[in-house]
């Protein structure tokens, strides 16, 4: 699958798409979701909680294991999305729609990677 | 480097996700862990096991030797084909493994044991064959290979898969076998389900394979037979039990033969350590999944799950949990899952059996 260029990417596999309201949706990423195997729960930050940037957040676990989503950016939780915590298969079907929650970021975006720089890292990674 | 199986280039092809399991390059899965589970449930799937290790145990002593080395009673096999699932335990009552042994003829018994464990096996075995002067030659054979075809339409795709089968092999019950030329066809698995597991020349595996396939018996990873073992309720080495625990305090009490006296490795260990911990089956009330180590909190102590996932078939969460002995089936405790305390009911195992939902 490749690699959607509209969006941005975290070297911990999660991806952030900017919303017209000035919000930023969260989801993880193909190749994460490839990683994992069959979501069966998610587990989303608190409505209004306010997160540092790299905070441990969210979870999401597979069949296989249990894996921490990292804050992105610093901001506060303004939307999470229930319809993927019923249903956690839809992040395996659809990685790039099923956004976890969104987060109204408290300052500038910084270190964030561009689709290029993803693709890169994950070829670092696969070495 | 790790071990391949003969069927490693049929797994590649059906785009296995390959893992390291045991020194073994096994598959986890095909694309969905799932979906291969349903399969089982629903209709039929088959496994790759032939990285579990036969191991033939011939001579006249070899009666006389399995009765001191395993824990269940050896006695209850006395036709060809008849299997028994048992512990090997060491003299402090821990479990060396368990494995399938089979009638093959008085003097020609099969054990089938676990990848991870068959070179301390083969050690074990060999030095209590040594100690104990047995009669009796243990032969590891690593040119077989096996094949577990799983689900309720197992048999009739089997018997699709390799005409004539059905005519010899089609009336045998649960726990016996037959030999078929050079196949060793026996009712058993490790999912629940009705199934078969097939030993057979490792040369000839990828030939059954395919002819399974072409019969719309769908390939399922270790995933698939994890959860599918769990929701059946039955043991795993190395998480469920293992060196440092007995079969009483692990749930398989059933497996080991206390009342006729016979003296058997770790006999002695398993009268004298105190009983205080059991194994019992938890069912998640709240959301979340349980996974082995989780702390549990009894009102009667605490304990720790030893498996647990999520389980297909339930859509819930499921776990063995080893907890004091005086727990029961019906109370509520509680699991520790990252910073939360979740509710998790205490049942009876299996969770499943033939498709239907027990809990």
């Amino acid at each position: 699958m490749s690699i959607p260029t509209e969006l941005q990417y975290t070297k911990s596999h999660e991806w952030v798409r900017q919303e017209a309201d000035g919000s930023l949706s969260v989801g993880i990423t193909h190749h994460a979701q490839e990683l994992l195997g069959d979501m069966v729960f998610v587990e989303n930050p608190v409505l209004g909680r306010m997160l540092a940037a790299g905070e441990e957040c969210a979870v999401v676990e597979s069949v296989k294991a249990a894996s921490d989503i990292y804050a992105p950016v610093a901001g506060e939780v303004v939307a999470v999305n229930e319809a993927v915590e019923a249903s956690p298969e839809r992040i395996n079907q659809d990685p790039y729609g099923a956004w976890m929650f969104r987060i109204r970021p408290s300052g500038e975006l910084s270190g964030l990677l561009d689709a290029t720089a993803y693709a890169t890292h994950l070829e670092t990674e696969a070495r | 480097m790790l071990k391949q199986t003969p069927l490693n280039a049929r797994h590649r092809e059906s785009q296995a996700k390959l893992v390291d399991f045991s020194g073994w390059e096994m598959p986890l899965h095909y694309g969905s862990q799932i979906e291969e589970h349903h399969a089982v449930r629903r209709d039929a799937g088959m496994f790759d096991v032939s990285h579990m290790l036969s191991v033939d145990l011939r001579g006249a002593g070899a009666r006389a030797f399995l009765r001191q080395l395993m824990a269940n009673d050896v006695d209850k096999l006395r036709t060809t084909g008849r299997s028994l699932y048992t512990c090997m335990l060491h003299e402090g009552g821990g479990v060396v493994d368990d494995l399938i042994l089979t009638f093959m003829r008085e003097d020609w018994f099969r054990l089938v044991v676990n990848a991870g464990c068959a070179d301390k096996d083969l050690a074990w075995m060999e030095a209590q064959r040594e100690r104990l002067g047995a009669d009796a030659r243990i032969t590891p054979r690593p040119d077989l290979a096996m094949i577990a075809v799983q689900g309720p339409h197992a048999a009739a795709k089997l018997w699709h898969a390799m005409p004539g089968l059905e005519e010899v092999a089609g009336a045998i019950k649960p726990f016996n076998a037959v030999v078929v030329g050079e196949m060793f066809v026996a009712r058993s698995g490790y999912t629940g389900e009705d199934g078969f597991e097939l030993t057979l020349p490792a040369k000839a595996a990828p030939f059954f394979w395919q002819a399974l396939l072409e019969a719309g018996v769908r390939p399922c990873g270790l995933g698939a037979r994890d959860t599918l073992r769990l929701e059946a309720g039955m043991n795993l080495y190395g998480q469920d039990m293992d060196m440092a625990t007995t079969p009483l305090e692990s749930g398989l009490a059933w497996t080991v033969d206390l009342g006729s006296g016979r003296d058997f490795i770790g006999r002695d260990a398993l009268l004298r350590l105190p009983r205080d911990k059991c194994l019992v089956g938890l069912k998640l009330l709240d959301k979340g999944v349980l996974r082995s180590h989780q702390r549990v909190i009894a009102p009667q102590g605490e304990g720790e799950i030893t498996s647990g996932g999520f389980a297909p078939t339930l859509n819930a969460s499921i776990a063995f949990a080893r907890v004091p002995v005086q727990v029961r089936v019906g109370e509520e405790v509680e699991v520790e899952i990252r910073d939360k305390r979740l509710r998790a009911a205490v049942v009876k195992y299996p969770f499943v059996r033939n498709g239907q939902a027990l809990v």
